[in-house]
């Protein structure tokens, strides 16, 4: 028989090692270290480890290995809390290779809440093991400087549109330079860039001939405003169109998702405060969003500046405004659609709208109002496709693995459009059709711009675009 | 911990990546859905019965000891590798073989989940009755096993109903295949079934023919609420009385009614003693709905306070909702539960629900009851925070007397979770001495090293339980990874 270890009598000694307020701090980690464990400590100890999880998860459904999985993962984070297991390289990597889908949380019978807990390890692994100099300096480059600054990330934006558009790309292709970088999925990864980027400066939507009902703030966001700035054009028009006058808030930039989820809190918490700051001019307004995962963390100011007492209050209050295009238009009295488009789509969710915002029916029920429009369904729709922010260039394997799967669901579907509402997902569906062969046959479309189409786009002329006042 | 020799032969068995042996792997394969916890030295997860069979005699040559498991959803702690030794996952076994229509039987790996087998089944026009709580994660594997129920089983019976053939690795690693695609089959001692609920103890489960009825596709339901327990179980008892068999008959006491009501505000009737779930099904819609109308017709006439009769799908999902929601919302009472599934006579379940509610004051914690009413199979959850002194020390006072009152009562120690590691010191007051020495001497003519499941089952610590049998549970402390 293998030894046996003398089986505990003291349960109260579970929670050995745990930094109580006032008490020692734990024996394997620095006090803050240990302070970020003990904040989300009874998240921990909400687990009552039924394995529900494990049904949805999708690391754990391509490997069924409890390590990658929600509870095994929740149960390596509380043995660290606790003081029983250092921080292993293995621990590291199972915890890193999460998705950050919430798909567990929304399933959970007893309450965990997985993001904070996995973003919160990420930032215990940051301080634990900082990174070599390399990925340092990568690090501060994309989380300091190009996402810190909306100017400079349009200009970064500016030179890939000419790189796409010159013979840049096809000269650095041809020449591997990818590869010798190990940048070959990042750079299938860089969208189309559009010629005319939505610069937010106060510019104004409203219906024509209509007084509007409510006003709205449109979150642009970085990714949107630039590859996808007509998505953010046709939002702004289906806003106008349920009545709403809205206007394009300046001085907002990113919302911090990448730095959340990268263990860089600090750095999310730079634009949070901006983003507040800059849609206090409209204090009023709902905050709109159109990509499912900055809507998850704009929702998440709240919690991401509890310990700011300047902001803490207003962080709160900020979240709440904040609603997700599907949920908004859903929940309006849209005028009835004025094209018929017949086409058969397959709608994909993405993990931040479907289990971290808990949106599921307001996408369905707008595809199903669009006259001629048929919805089929396609199996596993809210199992994510892999992108979940750059994880797809951090754990390529797994990504790779779900993409494939995502898009063996969306051929067998048969449908020729897949609809989502996340530039990340819309991006890895691309490049997954592209790689499938089925690039020309399948289009990835975000639903405003379906919804748009449905209403006779921008050439409608039934939406007034004024310049910022 | 196993030497590195060892770790390299399981290494070529199933792969480099279907080892899980570093120090966060071993945590995570270290628990269950109880609060106990010990790692294992090293978990695998095989791909083929030949893989296990491999893993089952090397374990035999160095007298390692495996726990065969699936999705490690026990909640009597018969998925914690106490002592160490190899976590034999089937998880990955999860393949579901055939489904063959004219037999109306399926032919599974034993990881595949429970609810996916009943999906692929739905879609041929059959059924897979068995329906544990857990059956969206748990594992066809572990049902075995484990004999798992259900709510339907009160109409369709439990797993061994179901179950006409396995293949299983014995102790030396050699592969048995008994019974078969057969529904009649007497020919000698019915082995197939000493395996059903043998909890791992007698050898690994990798195959599995299981029997499928036809899908009954009409669903009527009923909730009912009572002012006290005894016009509830009346209630039961005057159904069954009356020539009805009811696909479901859960039952809900004051306390869980309130549990379920701060946490989902429904407006469930805080002040009822006890609320049932009745449903019926069948080919027939009218008969379904007849006989649920009937149930509703009994239950006021046992003073029910009020009856809703669900009008369709969308009223019987509201139904439901609250019982679905019992388990979740004990969750979040207090930090841990022990969910207990002791069985009763169906006559006694209201005195059953009475002395857990003495115990309840007696010991000073919330104790939930609800279950499988119909049955007399209850689930007293006893809500507890083990951090704080001396609390476990009445829940195993707690537990220990709900135990006793049941065997009192006529009933058993479980009627659908297993014994375990929780429940195993009681085995003896519940089936006697004699009883135990011949499940022994199965044992031993199984598994005479003892490599199987050790720790689990069989009671350890002498004749009688000792008052610590949740204490002496193990946890990770002293534990330290490498």
């Amino acid at each position: 028989m293998s030894p046996s270890r003398s089986p505990s009598t003291q349960p109260e000694a579970a929670v050995r090692g745990r930094a109580k307020p006032g008490g020692a701090p734990l024996p394997l980690l620095d006090p803050a270290s240990a302070a970020l464990l003990h904040g989300q400590y009874d998240n921990m100890l909400s687990c009552i480890r039924c394995g529900l999880c494990l049904s949805v998860c999708p690391t754990y459904q391509i490997s069924f290995a409890e390590e990658e999985g929600p509870r095994g993962r929740i149960a390596m984070a509380r043995a660290v809390a606790e003081g029983h297991l250092p921080l292993t390289p293995d621990m590291v990597e199972h915890s890193q290779t999460c998705l950050l889908c919430d798909a567990c949380t929304a399933i959970c019978p007893a309450g965990v809440h997985m993001e904070p807990l996995g973003t919160m390890m990420r930032e215990l692994f940051l301080r634990d093991r900082p990174h070599g100099r390399r990925e340092r300096l990568l690090r501060w480059f994309v989380f300091r400087k190009l996402f810190a600054d909306m100017g400079r990330f349009r200009r970064v934006c500016g030179l890939g549109r000419f790189y796409q558009r010159g013979g840049a790309r096809w000269l650095l292709r041809r020449l591997g330079v990818f590869r010798l970088f190990g940048l070959t999925t990042l750079e299938q990864l860089v969208p189309a860039m559009p010629h005319r980027f939505l610069v937010p400066r106060g510019q104004r939507w409203q219906a024509a001939g209509g007084t509007p009902n409510r006003q709205i703030g449109l979150f642009a966001g970085c990714i949107m405003s630039t590859a996808y700035a007509e998505t953010d054009r046709a939002t702004a028009r289906m806003l106008a169109r349920s009545g709403a006058e809205v206007v394009a808030v300046a001085d907002q930039g990113c919302c911090g998702a990448l730095h959340v989820h990268n263990g860089e809190a600090e750095g999310a918490r730079i634009l949070a405060r901006r983003n507040i700051d800059a849609f206090a001019r409209l204090p009023d307004a709902a905050v709109v969003v159109n990509a499912a995962g900055c809507g998850s963390t704009l929702k998440g100011y709240g919690h991401l500046l509890r310990d700011d007492p300047a902001y803490a209050e207003r962080a709160v209050a900020f979240a709440a405004r904040v609603r997700d295009v599907n949920e908004e238009l859903a929940g309006a009295a849209l005028p009835e659609a004025t094209t018929r488009l017949d086409i058969t789509v397959t709608l994909q969710e993405p993990c931040h709208l479907a289990h971290a915002q808990r949106i599921r029916e307001a996408p369905r029920a707008l595809l199903k109002a669009v006259p001629g429009l048929s919805l089929v369904e396609m199996d596993e729709p809210a199992l994510c496709c892999g992108s979940a922010g750059i994880y797809n260039v951090l754990h390529r394997d797994r990504a790779d693995t779900l993409q494939a799967r995502k898009i063996e669901n969306v051929r067998t579907s048969g449908a020729p459009v897949v609809v989502t509402s996340n530039p990340g997902c819309q991006l890895q569906l691309e490049a997954g059709l592209a790689q499938a062969g089925l690039g020309g046959r399948v289009r990835v479309r975000h639903i405003v711009d379906v919804l748009d189409e449905a209403y006779g786009g921008a050439s409608a002329g039934d939406v007034i675009e004024e310049p910022a006042r | 911990m196993l030497s590195e020799a060892l770790r390299a032969e399981l290494r070529r068995i199933v792969g480099s990546a279907q080892v899980h042996d570093q120090p966060g792997q071993l945590v995570a394969y270290s628990l269950d859905g109880t609060f106990a916890q010990d790692p294992p030295d090293v978990a695998v997860t095989p791909a083929t019965t030949d893989e296990v069979a491999q893993i089952v005699r090397l374990a035999a040559r160095e007298k390692l000891s495996v726990l065969p498991r699936g999705a490690g959803t026990s909640l009597a702690g018969g998925a914690i590798p106490i002592g160490g030794g190899i976590l034999l996952s089937l998880a990955r076994m999860n393949r579901i073989i055939e489904i063959d229509t004219a037999n109306a039987v399926a032919i599974v790996q034993p990881g595949v989940v429970t609810a996916d087998l009943q999906a692929a089944v739905e879609k041929l026009g059959l059924f897979y009755p068995p329906d544990p709580a857990s059956l969206n994660q748990s594992t066809l594997g572990g049902n075995v096993a484990c004999n798992a129920g259900g709510p339907r089983c009160l109409k369709y019976g439990v797993t061994k109903d179901y179950v006409l053939g396995l293949t299983v690795v014995l102790a030396d690693g050699s592969v048995l295949k008994l019974g078969g695609k057969l529904v009649k089959n007497v020919t000698g001692y019915q082995l197939v079934q000493l395996f059903v609920g043998s909890e791992g103890t007698l050898g690994a489960i990798t195959e599995i023919v299981l029997r499928l009825r036809p899908l009954p596709r009409q669903r009527s339901t009923a909730a009912a609420y009572f002012d006290t327990l005894e016009h509830a179980s009346e209630a039961v008892a005057a159904i069954i009385a009356a020539g009805i068999l009811p696909v479901t008959l859960e039952m809900m006491d004051n306390t869980t009614i309130n549990v379920v009501e701060d946490y989902l505000q429904m407006g469930l009737p805080r002040d009822a003693e006890a609320m049932l779930l009745l449903e019926q099904d069948g080919g027939d819609e009218a008969a379904a709905r007849a006989d649920v109308e009937r149930m509703a017709e009994v239950c006021r006439c046992h003073d029910a306070v009020s009856v809703e009769v669900a009008a369709g799908p969308a009223q019987r999902d509201a139904l439901w909702k609250a019982r679905r929601a019992v388990s979740g919302a004990l969750g979040r009472v207090r930090p841990n539960k022990l969910g207990e599934d002791i069985a009763v006579p169906r006559s006694e379940v209201p005195e059953m629900v009475r002395r857990v509610r003495q115990i309840a004051r007696d010991t000073e914690l919330p104790i939930a009851v609800f279950g499988h009413a119909g049955d007399g199979n209850l689930h007293p959850n006893i809500l507890f925070d083990r951090r704080i002194e001396g609390e476990m020390q009445r829940v195993e006072l707690a537990a220990a007397a709900i135990f006793r009152a049941a065997l009192a009562l006529g009933g058993t120690l479980s009627g659908e979770h297993g014994i375990g590691s929780l429940k195993k010191e009681f085995l003896e007051e519940d089936l006697g001495p004699v009883a135990v020495g011949l499940m022994r001497g199965i044992k031993q003519v199984f598994d005479p090293q003892g490599i199987f499941s050790p720790h689990k089952v069989f009671p350890e610590r002498g004749g009688s339980a000792r008052a610590d049998f949740l204490r002496a549970l193990p946890s990770l402390d002293g534990w330290t990874p490498g």
